[in-house]
């Protein structure tokens, strides 16, 4: 079993705004990447089921470029609102790290 | 150098010196930016990221210090080189009280050290009666699925700014104004404007403007660092200017994703920034360059962010250790809500008038119900208990009450009978003062781009 934690180069979350977090998935290196991509694994709709959020809430985009994956949908509770626990959004990543691969 | 400026094809230097104002940035870096003549050097100042607190109390995000350093080293950079410096989203939030307190330091450095130059404070802050009149008129329009924008949500702000494009920027200098500080705007504003303002087009111009406002986290080894882009017709290439920072075709990649909804289409006051299309490839091993950018233009709207106050806060921290209480946690904390909600009406406070917050740490503090793995058993759980009430009267009565009974409720099977909890500070209630929520997911429709930034000159003369 590949989980993304030991192939990927970064998994990470951050706020797009202070109603919207928005996680990246990254690579460094291409042929991996093409190799998790044709897995067809990483989908709205695992993020939408590993977030509780609905899959039409998700906007989701593949980046080659970057050799990324960003995901964006609403927080739980906006930014420094009462009840926020994490102002930054900056460590909502941990559900991806265990996203299992199967390549 | 170059003979014949007509046969060459025109690019414009810019310099950004680093994520945000205040965040520092090494003098030796400034130097090689300003060596190679750039046609301007600027930094972004502020961000949402830091949450409502900021613009909701007019406080500046990072200290008066640290913003009056780097602000020095930008100042006396731009003045000994004739060329312009620009701070977009003043003291963090780009609100009044914030604009003003980069306008004072400039004063203060121009004194310091003897400057004369012309200023233009660009102010965001947006009038309510403004607002109300767009309303009425069905010019503001919620993104998203935001709730559409009620009188009532504006008349409750305490702050609201409109998040400028470059139009501003480009209007102060065209006037003449060497420094150019912004209230509240889309981050990419000053480069973006600076790049049109010497004819280029606004494709490479926003595309520009998206490298900068992080500076050099479109390089790596990460760093506060600054960024050097030049731009042409139909291009722009990125440097940073620590030679032991390095851009390559991924690290620019990388910042398209930057705190973005998405890398590829970014909406911005009159259109649309699309790099969808967009070849990265290294000039060298530390340059990289980026063309097939496009720029969509659409109908022209501000974003509009807002605070509203919420109330007064008070927390305290408490952890346990007994493998007892940790077993049967979410029971426990039911008691404690129910016990402190007896005592706390017993003084007279309305349960509507606060509301008591407890964050589990150890198990589902940072997730939330979010969090997969609730049910993992820790060694040690630590609480956050916050009262939001009215007044912080109310918050700290209530708080102290709900300390009270976290620390001598019983619960089944109880072995340490002293006390369930341990506190590790005295006092162990901490006033939060008041705090506030962000409201606005909102844009105006407006025809004038300049309509809600009014711009003010200022003949700032330092040397006497």
């Amino acid at each position: 079993m590949t989980r993304l934690k030991d192939i990927a180069k970064a998994c990470k979350s951050k706020n797009a705004g202070p109603f919207h977090i928005t996680l990246d998935i990254m690579f460094d290196d291409p042929t991996l990447f093409e190799r998790v991509r044709a897995s067809g694994v990483i989908t709205p709709a695992l993020i939408a089921g590993l977030y509780g959020v609905a899959p039409d809430a998700v906007l989701f985009t593949e980046y080659p470029p970057a050799l990324a994956w960003k995901a964006t949908f609403p927080r739980r509770i906006p930014s420094g609102a009462v009840g926020d626990t994490d102002v930054y959004g900056a460590q909502q990543h941990a559900p991806l790290l265990d996203i299992d691969i199967p390549i | 150098m170059a003979a014949n400026h007509a046969t060459q094809e025109k690019t414009v230097r810019m310099m950004s010196a680093s994520g945000i104002l205040g965040y520092g940035f090494p003098e030796s870096s400034l130097e090689a930016a300003l060596a190679r003549k750039p046609h301007m050097i600027g930094v972004d100042g502020g961000s949402s990221d830091p949450g409502p607190h900021y613009l909701g109390s007019g406080k500046t995000l990072n200290s008066r210090m640290a913003m009056k350093r780097d602000l020095s080293l930008l100042l006396r950079g731009a003045i000994r080189n004739g060329i312009p410096m620009m701070v977009g989203t003043c003291g963090g939030a780009g609100g009044e009280p914030h604009l003003q307190a980069c306008a004072d330091i400039i004063r203060e450095v121009a004194r310091e050290h003897g400057l004369n130059f012309k200023m233009a404070l660009i102010h965001a802050e947006q009038g309510k009666d403004f607002l109300l009149e767009q309303l009425e008129a069905g010019k503001v329009r919620a993104l998203g699925n935001a709730p559409a924008l009620r009188p009532e949500d504006i008349e409750g702000a305490e702050r609201i700014v409109g998040m400028m494009g470059p139009e501003p920027y480009r209007a102060a200098l065209a006037a003449g104004a060497q420094v150019i500080l912004g209230g509240r705007g889309t981050d990419p504003a000053p480069w973006v404007a600076l790049a049109m303002h010497h004819g280029l087009p606004a494709a490479p111009a926003w595309y520009a403007g998206k490298m900068l406002e992080c500076a050099c986290n479109a390089a790596i080894p990460k760093k506060h660092d600054c960024l050097l882009v030049t731009v042409g017709e139909d291009f722009i290439e990125a440097e940073p200017l620590n030679p032991e920072l390095r851009c390559t075709p991924m690290s620019v990649a990388v910042q398209a994703l930057h705190e973005n909804a998405s890398p590829v289409i970014r909406y911005e006051p009159g259109g649309i920034v699309d790099s969808s299309d967009c070849q990265i490839e290294a000039v060298t091993d530390r340059v990289v360059r980026v063309s097939g950018m496009a720029w969509k233009p659409a109908p022209y709207s501000i974003k509009l962010e807002g605070a509203r106050r919420v109330g007064f806060s008070a927390m305290t921290m408490a952890a346990t250790r007994d493998p007892g209480l940790m077993g049967q946690i979410d029971s426990f904390l039911e008691f404690v809500r129910g016990s402190t909600a007896t005592k706390v009406s017993a003084l007279g406070i309305a349960p509507a008038d606060y509301q008591l917050v407890l964050r589990v740490y150890g198990r589902d503090g940072v997730m939330g119900s979010w969090e997969p793995s609730r049910d993992a058993q820790p060694v040690e759980l630590a609480l956050i208990a916050e009262v939001v009430a009215k007044t912080q009267d109310v918050a700290n009565a209530a708080l102290s009450l709900a300390r009270v009974t976290l620390l001598h409720s019983d619960f089944p099977g109880r072995m340490c009978r002293e006390g369930n909890m341990a506190f590790p500070f005295s006092p162990s209630d901490i006033e939060r003062g008041a705090i506030y929520e962000f409201m606005l997911q909102h844009v105006v429709e407006i025809d004038d781009p300049l309509c809600m930034f009014p711009i003010e000159y200022e003949d700032v003369q330092g040397a006497e």
